[in-house]
């Protein structure tokens, strides 16, 4: 097992340094760059920003030097559009504000999520069945862009029990609304496949057994169900905890909360090249590492898989 | 009194295609001790009788009817009683032992959680008994293996920790639903062998369900012979075998293959089993029985008895029956081949491992 986890996190160095090049190469092949503006500046000025950025260099020498100042400095270079900010101090600032609203999010779609499929599951074609199906149907439809105003018109502007936007640390209040807005369609996803697992799961001959012994019918669920049944679902929650913790645009915009997730699509369209890179690798060397993470939690619910 | 009574038991299942009638008006019974065999092909209601019986049915599963057990009624009685006699009183075992062991659970664990359940013994002595029933199912060394998890199993040893966790609260019934179907010929022989041997140690009673006529040539005292849900011949295992009284029962002996079969054609019993979404209005079997009559059709038999401890349910008179059996031997002296006399003992070896006919898989329900 630990040689496992040794091999994969060495096949992940090669996977990033992939990553790394097609986004680089892509991102250059794209039109326009960061000193493109309405009003053209001065060609001279234009030379001497790219000179000084390196964006003059032949593309194979900017791979080069971006690389060996990650490597050697953990040096993610400067923002081309905040000259005094660099790509670190950026993340650093977004980044502990979508981790927080989105473990949290992420936390109680799982829970919400896992309970209504599982109930669903236990009264299959029941009312109880019908109304989680109905939540989550609401719940997916309902996108983040459409949940977040509602929720502000509610309760903000109606009841005033919550801050409309910005971000605390130190106060949950502000924490609540994007927890919500961001986690709605996940749970009502988690919910769905939970339910459609564990039916699966109830249907099959070791429950059978499991009731043929006499066991309550809780204790079926408890012990015998909810652990096949949760296979699927941690598969699928994986990558989707990686995109609720690098954030949302939607969340970030909506809110002010401040996260990257409103800092990447900036980048993007400012082809703020460094903080695009900056952004892209935690999200490829986050995805890599959940990843990992499934496939470890995998081994450990399935005895038959062993690495 | 005996241990196990059904009467007219019956199970429907609500399909999108319409109600299927798995089972039919069933009534037998079982005393203390006692081996029953029902036979019967794919289909034909079986399993689901015996489903019915432990209150595992499938969700749009009816049953109707009394299953008396101990003197107490047990269809569709509540969770908690039959929660007490699930394992306690009536064991089951089941026909894949690849998948009806949790896969996700160790054996001791899964063991263990019955003798904790009803029993109320703590994990380390419930562990310990385990390992003794282990023992007795003849699965070497038990204490090693049984922290280990299903799939490290054989087949054949899987089944044996199926039987050895269905024996662990000393049941007065065992179910058996096609115990040895999945598995090898030589393997069923040990099972079987292990089955006989813990029934006589243990003193239960046992109901074996399966298609294979040499299984229960060879451990059964009764048969009950079933077709389209409900029974057509019953009787004690030797007259049965050796002098059928319904037309399917005697179609189903001569379907078995011999050793010593000149040519190359093997005997089959024409056409398909009955749709059980729209049984015919008659008897079941009549489309496929030489001996069918014009009422055959429209009027269904009943189950009558014939002679002391055996019953049939059959328009055809019996002397036809046993005529065209007579015949039939006669064929089989002229081509010269020897068909078994009444005096001999069922020819087990003939009989051992041998399929149905009519069977369309080995997916059962």
């Amino acid at each position: 097992m630990f040689a496992y986890i040794m091999r994969r996190l060495a096949v992940a160095i090669p996977t990033l340094l992939l990553l790394i090049v097609f986004s680089f190469v892509l991102m250059h092949m794209a039109p326009g760059g960061p000193f493109t503006q309405e009003r053209a500046l001065p060609p001279q000025v234009i030379a001497n920003l790219n000179a000084k950025y390196g964006l003059d260099q032949p593309l194979w020498r900017q791979i080069a030097s971006y690389l060996w100042g990650i490597v050697a400095n953990f040096d993610f270079g400067p923002s081309f559009v905040y000259p005094d900010r660099t790509v670190n101090q950026l993340i650093a600032a977004g980044f502990p504000v979508t981790l927080t609203y989105g473990t949290l999010s992420f936390i109680a779609a799982v829970v919400v999520g896992v309970g209504l499929g599982v109930v669903a599951a236990i009264w299959h074609n029941g009312f109880l069945d019908y109304l989680a199906v109905g939540i989550s149907i609401g719940a997916q439809v309902l996108p983040n862009f459409v949940m977040a105003p509602i929720l502000v018109l509610v309760f903000t502007l109606w009841y005033r029990m919550l801050p409309g936007g910005g971000w605390s640390f130190e106060d949950p209040s502000y924490w609540i609304m994007p927890v919500i807005a961001l986690g709605t369609s996940y749970m009502a996803s988690i919910a769905r496949i939970t339910r459609s697992s564990m039916l699966e799961v109830l249907g099959s001959n070791h429950i059978r057994t499991a009731r043929a012994k006499g066991m309550p019918e809780h204790r079926v669920i408890l012990r015998h169900a909810l652990k096949p049944a949760l296979l699927p679902v941690i598969s699928y929650l994986g990558p989707v905890f990686v995109s609720m913790i690098t954030g949302s645009v939607v969340i970030d915009v909506y809110f002010s909360t401040g996260g990257i997730g409103k800092a990447f699509v900036d980048s993007a369209l400012n082809r703020d090249y460094a903080v695009m890179m900056g952004v892209t690798i935690l999200v490829g060397a986050l995805t890599i590492l959940f990843n990992l993470v499934v496939d470890i939690l995998y081994a450990w619910i399935d005895p038959k898989i062993r690495y | 009194m005996a241990l196990l009574e059904l009467h007219d038991l019956s199970v429907r299942f609500a399909t999108n295609d319409g109600e299927v009638q798995a089972v039919n008006e069933v009534s037998l019974s079982i005393d203390a001790g006692e081996t029953l065999g029902i036979v019967g092909e794919s289909g034909s209601g079986k399993s689901q009788l015996s489903f019915a019986v432990m209150g595992l049915l499938a969700r749009n599963g009816r049953a109707s009817g009394r299953v008396v057990f101990d003197g107490q009624d047990i269809l569709n009685a509540r969770a908690k009683v039959l929660n007490h006699i699930r394992a306690e009183k009536i064991a089951m075992i089941f026909q894949d032992p690849m998948t009806s062991l949790n896969p996700y659970m160790r054996v001791a664990d899964q063991m263990a959680e019955v003798l904790m359940l009803h029993k109320g013994m703590g994990k380390r002595q419930a562990v310990a008994e385990a390992v003794q029933m282990l023992d007795a199912v003849r699965i070497p060394d038990a204490k090693g293996r049984v922290r280990l998890y299903p799939h490290e199993f054989s087949g054949g040893m899987r089944q044996r920790v199926m039987i050895a966790m269905a024996l662990l609260c000393r049941p007065q019934l065992l179910i058996a639903d096609e115990p040895t179907t999945a598995l090898d010929v030589t393997v069923q022989a040990q099972i079987m062998t292990l089955l006989a041997d813990l029934q006589r140690e243990f003193g239960m009673a046992m109901v074996l369900i399966t298609h294979d006529l040499g299984v229960v040539a060879g451990s059964c005292e009764r048969v009950a012979v079933m077709y389209g849900g409900r029974i057509r011949e019953t009787g004690p295992v030797g007259p049965l075998f050796h002098d059928p009284a319904h037309p399917y029962t005697q179609g189903l002996l001569a379907a078995i293959p011999r050793i010593d079969q000149q040519g190359d054609t093997l005997s089959v019993i024409p056409g398909a089993p009955p749709n059980m979404t729209h049984p015919p209005a008659g008897c079941a079997f009549e489309p496929r029985c030489p001996y069918r009559r014009a009422d055959c059709a429209s009027l269904r038999p009943p189950l009558e008895d014939f002679a002391p401890a055996r019953a049939r349910a059959c328009f055809a008179p019996l002397a036809d029956v046993r005529a065209h059996r007579h015949n039939a031997r006669l064929d089989d002296l002229e081509t010269g081949t020897r068909a078994p006399s009444r005096d001999e003992p069922v020819p087990r070896a003939a009989l051992a491992g041998a399929g149905m006919a009519g069977t369309p898989s080995k997916v059962d329900e």
